[in-house]
């Protein structure tokens, strides 16, 4: 069992320090980095299922600046077995087209059995990247995933797909794309000795030239879209705050939505 | 006049979403506006999402239970002329809208909050890191694919219903195919808190499954759905397809009303653009307190059921 991971590292939502520069790019030079947390589930899922099948190994793919092995560390040291970086100068502000186009064609490059992706990630939050990547690879995408249960034997995978009432079972052939949910389960702890072995597993560096892609469909020159403002939020309200027995701090909420039309 | 095709998803009741007809109202906004319904059997659906454009589609082209890849892959046919493609910010939709750009190259401005027609094409409005900052958003050439979010706008009925024709496409590329084995039921999920109006949610606070009796009962008096934190999910209280925040949902509901929920980074992500917030808490010191609009300091059980209790008197 072969699984690649797709991995991003993001500035860590929990620092506060997320913030757009001047040319409204992200600005990744002044906030820690993570691995997005729902990659995380995704890869927790894959190292359980190489561990489950006894044999297979687990592959980072990841694209990002130069300075994403920090981050892909962490990930190595929970347990995956070596990593893939896709990084190049000419990669820097590329939008959504020019990512999903780029991750294709490194996966081209790598044998799997399946692929895992969290469903989307904290600084985008766009959620379309795998679901175009299996389109240009050609693999079936099961997304939203709850679980996964590849069938070795018979070379299938059935994935449970939250929809907005319960789930959907789906199966398709493998090798197969799937964005996974925070309910593939928690993410364990990297153990000392993984951090340790982390140092020392295999992560590859690929340049653009390497994956077969002209570096002037990407990066910022090349974006379909631009931020063209930004400013914070309109700040809300000053909060009531009620300190009252419950019938009369209930007889106030009451009051306030029947005031805003909500009952 | 820019040309903008909205493409609208049909629910498992065969009945098009609230929220199509949202980006359908949004949509009018930006240009020429017309509709495409996917489905071998989406009639229904697309005279109900005529109510809300001059001209709708049928796509015969693609069968009723398939794929959102699939779908993409014949909407791919059917954008020649189009400039700006609108469509909803839903699990589907954002599938939809992945494979779509992959297959034309055509950029996407995901999940917007709001969408207004500029002189170099749409600007949209984004809530981005949490809701710390608010961004606008362009093509960098006029053309591409949006995303909506829910409740983003009101859906409004045009005075006369539009025309509703047939159209026939053929898959761009061929896509893997995904069978469908069968859809289950969750418990506690009944209403859908994606696009709902209101949302009542249950935190830490709420103790155990037996508390989320209260919070589904405030939800049904109030008409709203149930909503939850990820304490609460992790707890095995309520399934995860209620969990609203970072690795759940992002909602915008007219009313959210939580129940024992702290309001951490990691939740307030997930609602704080609802139109009024309203908080149960013990703590005075709960991150909540600063971004709601009314708080009360107090036992959510007491104060729960004598709500629910003025709710009930009110209605009776």
């Amino acid at each position: 069992m072969r699984i690649v991971v797709l991995t991003k590292p993001v500035p860590d939502p929990a620092s506060g320090a997320e913030r757009l520069g001047q040319d409204g790019r992200l600005d990744r030079a002044n906030s820690p980095a993570v691995v997005n947390g729902n990659d995380e589930y995704a890869l927790e899922k894959a190292l359980k299922l190489v561990e489950a099948a006894g044999e297979g190994e687990v592959i980072l793919l990841t694209m990002a600046p130069a300075n994403a092995p920090e981050t892909m560390r962490k990930a190595l040291a929970m347990g995956a077995h070596r990593g893939v970086l896709v990084t190049d100068p000419a990669l820097a502000g590329s939008c959504i087209v020019a990512t999903t186009r780029v991750l294709a064609a490194a996966l081209a490059t790598l044998e799997f059995d399946l692929v895992f992706a969290g469903v989307d990630t904290s600084d985008g939050f766009a959620g379309t990247v795998p679901a175009g990547v299996a389109a240009l690879t050609g693999l079936p995408y099961l997304s939203w995933a709850a679980d996964i249960r590849p069938d070795i034997g018979a070379r299938t995978v059935q994935v449970d797909r939250i929809s907005p009432t319960g789930y959907d079972v789906l199966e398709a052939s493998m090798p197969a794309l799937i964005s996974g949910t925070q309910a593939l389960g928690e993410p364990r702890y990297p153990s000392l000795k993984g951090i340790m072995a982390a140092r020392n597993k295999e992560l590859i560096t690929l340049s653009l030239a390497d994956i077969g892609i002209d570096p002037t469909t990407v990066g910022l020159s090349a974006a379909t879209t631009t931020v063209v403002g930004q400013r914070p939020p309109a700040p809300r309200a000053a909060t009531q705050v009620i300190r009252d027995t419950p019938d009369e701090a209930a007889r106030q909420i009451v009051d306030f939505l029947a005031d805003r039309r909500l009952i | 006049m820019a040309t903008i095709l909205v493409v609208g998803e049909v629910g498992p009741d065969g009945a098009i979403t609230k929220l199509s007809t949202e980006i359908a109202t949004a949509a009018r906004s930006l240009g020429d506006a017309r509709g495409l319904v996917p489905g071998a059997s989406a009639d229904a659906a697309a005279r109900e999402l005529a109510d809300f454009l001059p001209a709708v589609e049928i796509e015969r082209g693609v069968a009723t239970d398939a794929s959102a890849s699939e779908v993409a892959a014949v909407v791919a046919s059917a954008i020649d002329g189009v400039d700006v493609v609108v469509l909803p910010a839903s699990p589907s939709g954002r599938d939809l809208a992945g494979v779509l750009s992959a297959l034309t190259g055509l950029g996407v401005l995901a999940n917007a909050v709001g969408v207004a027609s500029g002189d170099a094409g749409p600007v949209t409005t984004h809530s981005v890191f949490g809701g710390k900052l608010i961004t606008d958003g362009a093509f960098a050439g006029g053309r591409g694919i949006i995303t909506v979010r829910p409740n983003t706008v009101t859906a409004e009925p045009l005075g006369t219903p539009g025309t509703v024709t047939d159209r026939s496409g053929a898959p761009v590329r061929a896509i893997a195919p995904v069978r469908l084995v069968e859809r289950v039921a969750a418990e506690g999920a009944a209403v859908s808190i994606d696009d709902a109006r209101i949302i009542v949610s249950g935190g830490r606070g709420v103790g155990g499954p037996e508390g989320f009796g209260l919070v589904e009962e405030l939800a049904g008096l109030l008409g709203g759905a149930v909503g939850a934190s990820r304490a609460a999910v992790d707890s095995g209280w309520i399934p995860y397809s209620q969990q609203i925040g970072q690795t759940g949902k992002i909602v915008k509901p007219q009313l959210y009303l939580a129940l024992g929920i702290s309001g951490a980074i990691q939740h307030k992500v997930g609602m704080q653009t609802a139109g009024a917030i309203v908080a149960v808490n013990r703590d005075p010191d709960a991150p909540i307190v600063d971004f709601a609009d009314v708080v009360v300091i107090g036992d959510l059980f007491e104060v729960g059921r004598a709500l629910a209790d003025q709710l009930r008197a009110r209605s009776g």
